[in-house]
């Protein structure tokens, strides 16, 4: 039993889930009965749709078990650790068989994700053991200069995970050319696009990974100062980071001279995030490590050559980061062989809203949105229709089903109307109202502005109403038109990323669903009966059976009928709130 | 913006609730520290749960920091807070995912069981209630998060039980 492992899933998402009460079980039956087997946590496995995970790691392989709780802990202990029976039923991925959730593997190619679900997170030990710090060694032992990994960077055409998209090495090259004595390399883990997760569980499952990334860039620019700004939300990344730091410092892998280069001076250290939505804009970024209000500040200057203190600074993204270790372990050549042909190397998505397998897949540049959605995500829940993918949160867009068969790469994507993003996708189905979704967004956006340009402060905002005003049935006619002007007037006059971008959750909605704005203005009705106001309930006569439950709940009395007699709702009083339809135990209240 | 932060009501508290004193080795770690603003007003909040109108005097007196920058940036960041808040806070997520999977009628449930509106607390400061970004469990939505446990895949009924259970441990 000595050589079998048993892996916990320990990342936010597992752990909302119950994994801790499922290790703390398992960890439980092991020293009551004294049982020998190798009992180990890690981070995101990436299969949140099963969480909780526990893989069990025996001498034919390895066997994913999925929805596990204390019961099923104890006996997959019991059949699989002890008599060696593997409990097929709750497998949802083995080596020595298949199962249904194999294409959700199957076409994934991980290289960001290379050790999440691998390692314990909390150990350095056991990153090392995966090629963990090695690029860095490597480089030391060599002597590889500065331009050579910045070159090696440019020909793996790594671009901007971040969402912008602008090639890595080119940004380092800037960096590197402006000469000062003190620079700054910033891992940008302010992950605030609604929808999108897959920066915390790098951070949460890998932080060495990042780690090591900031420290090859920070060779490669000469920086000797290092932040990560991370959001305040995310306090098991901020944890597992300071462990990390910390792990490193001792190995002397963060501090002076490090990796016994004379003068290769670094020290890492965390900002924590103070909730700021406009924070993951560069300049932002940069005034809120100073201690002032994010509000983003001209460019030029760009911050590769006054950012941080005035000081020349590079900003990468977390997913970025955790790939820079691998692109120097198996060289430029490798990244590139994946992806097209501006768009190098693999990408990672957060799988989320209404599709059947929600979680991390990374899967190379090129694949189409379909397969992402179908294949590997498993397709609609319930077996509903697909309406609409949202890509790039409040910054993106909503792609239609006809271009479901547009490829993931940055140039693509963004020729949708939709960009890339952080990676987020959020499917919707039919039951989602394409105005609601719009007005959803423009609601976060008219938050997050700063409020230093005007168009944004003031055109989100006008905006939002005009777009209250259609889902509550008060729209007029030329309010789609005031609304594109409106949108490309906030585009036009904005000084950074957020006001740029936060019309084109309206733009896109208006382009491919304009159908669905047009009913709500003229007919007033909302197709994916969301939008209440919008809604007619009426009682279904042949199945009321005057059990008298929908009027006593009935908050303005717009419901009449005795006791065992065919309801009616009294239209001029119904103020469409719905109790009535999720009171009624009978489908006899129908919404049109 | 958030104008509505703006207006929040800054709460009343006598002086001698607030001991002014346990934010010294706060202010002493900072003092001299550059961009040392956001940290130090994390820090105030970890002591009291919110920011009080004398912890941001006396910060003014002793560093070289403004009240009116201080104002300034706590009233631009959404985890900064100008009123006392309940022993536990729920945080309801809004984020994309949530909000497709319906986080609007956990909202208006825990409104409803805990007759308080979207960011305010209950008379027995028990709970405060809020609507958040994204929170980043999107697999599990829709999500609340007490405290720093999260609770996923809900309804309106389960959110209020997990509210009642609470409720009841703390009798």
């Amino acid at each position: 039993m000595n050589d079998i492992k048993v892996i916990v899933g320990l990342g936010s998402c597992g752990i909302a889930a119950g994994a801790n009460k499922v290790y703390n079980k398992l960890l439980d039956i092991q020293e009551s009965e004294n049982l020998t087997f190798d009992l180990k946590k890690t981070s995101c496995i990436g299969m949140c749709y099963r969480e909780p995970l526990v893989e069990i790691i025996d001498e034919n392989g390895s066997y994913m078990y999925g929805d596990i709780d204390a019961d099923k802990a104890a006996e997959i202990i019991e059949k699989h650790v002890k008599n060696h029976e593997p409990i097929k039923d709750y497998v949802v991925k083995a080596d020595t068989f298949k199962t249904v959730d194999n294409t959700f593997t199957d076409d994934q190619v991980k290289i960001v994700l290379r050790n999440c679900g691998y390692i314990d997170p909390e150990k350095i030990e056991e990153y090392e053991a995966r090629e963990g710090y090695e690029a860095m060694k490597n480089i030391a032992k060599n002597g590889t200069s500065r331009l050579d990994i910045i070159q090696t960077i440019l020909d793996s055409g790594l671009r901007g995970r971040g969402g912008g998209g602008f090639p890595t090495g080119l940004k380092w090259k800037f960096a590197n050319a402006n000469k000062s004595d003190e620079k700054y390399i910033i891992c940008n883990a302010d992950e605030g696009d609604p929808g999108a997760f897959m920066d915390r569980s790098v951070l949460e499952g890998d932080p060495h990974s990042v780690i090591e990334g900031m420290i090859i860039g920070a060779y490669a620019i000469e920086a000797s100062g290092g932040v990560i700004y991370c959001r305040a939300e995310y306090p098991l990344a901020i944890k597992r980071l300071e462990i990390a730091i910390k792990q490193a410092r001792e190995r002397g892998y963060i501090g002076k001279d490090i990796f016994g280069i004379k003068g290769f001076d670094l020290d890492i250290y965390i900002k924590e995030g103070a909730g700021a939505f406009v924070c993951g804009e560069e300049t932002a970024l940069i005034a809120s490590i100073e201690g002032e209000r994010g509000m983003p500040r001209r460019r030029p200057p760009f911050p590769a050559a006054s950012g941080l203190w005035k000081q020349p600074t590079n900003i990468n993204n977390v997913e970025t980061l955790a790939d820079i270790p691998w692109i120097i372990n198996h060289g430029a050549e490798e990244f590139a062989k994946y992806g097209t042909d501006k768009s190098k190397g693999t990408k990672v998505f957060a799988l989320a809203g209404k599709i059947k397998r929600s979680g991390l897949a990374e899967v190379p540049m090129g694949m189409t949105i379909r397969d992402v959605i179908f294949k590997i995500g498993g397709g609609i829940q319930n077996d509903k229709k697909f309406k609409a993918v949202q890509m790039g949160g409040p910054s993106g867009g909503c792609i239609p089903e006809h271009l479901l068969d547009t490829i993931v790469d940055y140039d693509s994507v963004n020729a949708t109307g939709a960009i890339m993003g952080s990676g987020g996708m959020v499917v919707m189905d039919e039951d989602t109202c394409m105005i609601d979704v719009a007005k959803f967004f423009l609601n976060f956006t008219k938050q997050e502005s700063c409020g230093k340009c005007t168009f944004c402060r003031i055109g989100t905002k006008r905006m939002l109403e005009i777009l209250t005003r259609i889902t509550e049935g008060d729209g007029k006619e030329g309010d789609i038109e005031k609304l594109e002007e409106l949108a490309y007037q906030i585009k036009d006059s904005s000084l950074c990323g957020l006001g740029q971008t936060a019309p084109n959750p309206v733009l896109t909605t208006i382009k491919y669903f304009r159908h669905e704005y047009e009913a709500h203005i003229h007919d007033k009705k909302c197709e994916a009966k969301a939008c209440t106001k919008l809604l007619t309930y009426e009682v279904v006569a042949e199945n009321c059976t005057g059990c008298t439950i929908c009027a006593i709940n009935c908050p303005t009395n717009a419901i009449d009928g005795g006791r065992k007699e065919v309801h009616f709702i009294r239209q001029d009083a119904c103020i469409q709130c719905g109790a009535c339809f999720t009171k009624c135990k009978f489908d006899a209240i129908k919404i049109y | 913006m958030r104008i509505t932060r703006i207006n929040t009501v800054t709460a009343e508290v006598e002086l001698d609730k607030v001991d002014l004193a346990s934010i010294d080795s706060l202010i002493d770690k900072y003092r001299s520290k550059k961009g040392n603003m956001i940290p130090i007003l994390q820090g105030v909040q970890a002591v009291y749960g919110y920011l009080p109108r004398e912890a941001f005097d006396k910060v003014s007196k002793e560093t070289t920091l403004e009240l009116s920058d201080m104002y300034g940036v706590a009233t631009f960041y959404s985890q900064f807070r100008l009123a006392p808040v309940g022993k536990h806070i729920i945080k309801v997520c809004h984020g994309t995912a949530c909000y497709v999977q319906n986080a609007k009628s956990l909202t208006t449930a825990l409104q409803d069981r805990l007759k308080i509106k979207d960011g305010e607390t209950t008379p027995d400061n028990l709970f405060t209630l809020e609507s958040v970004a994204c929170l980043g469990c999107c697999s599990l939505a829709p999500v609340i998060m007490v405290g720093d446990e999260t609770f996923g895949k809900l309804t309106g009924d389960s959110a209020v039980k997990i509210i009642r259970d609470i409720k009841r441990q703390n009798q």
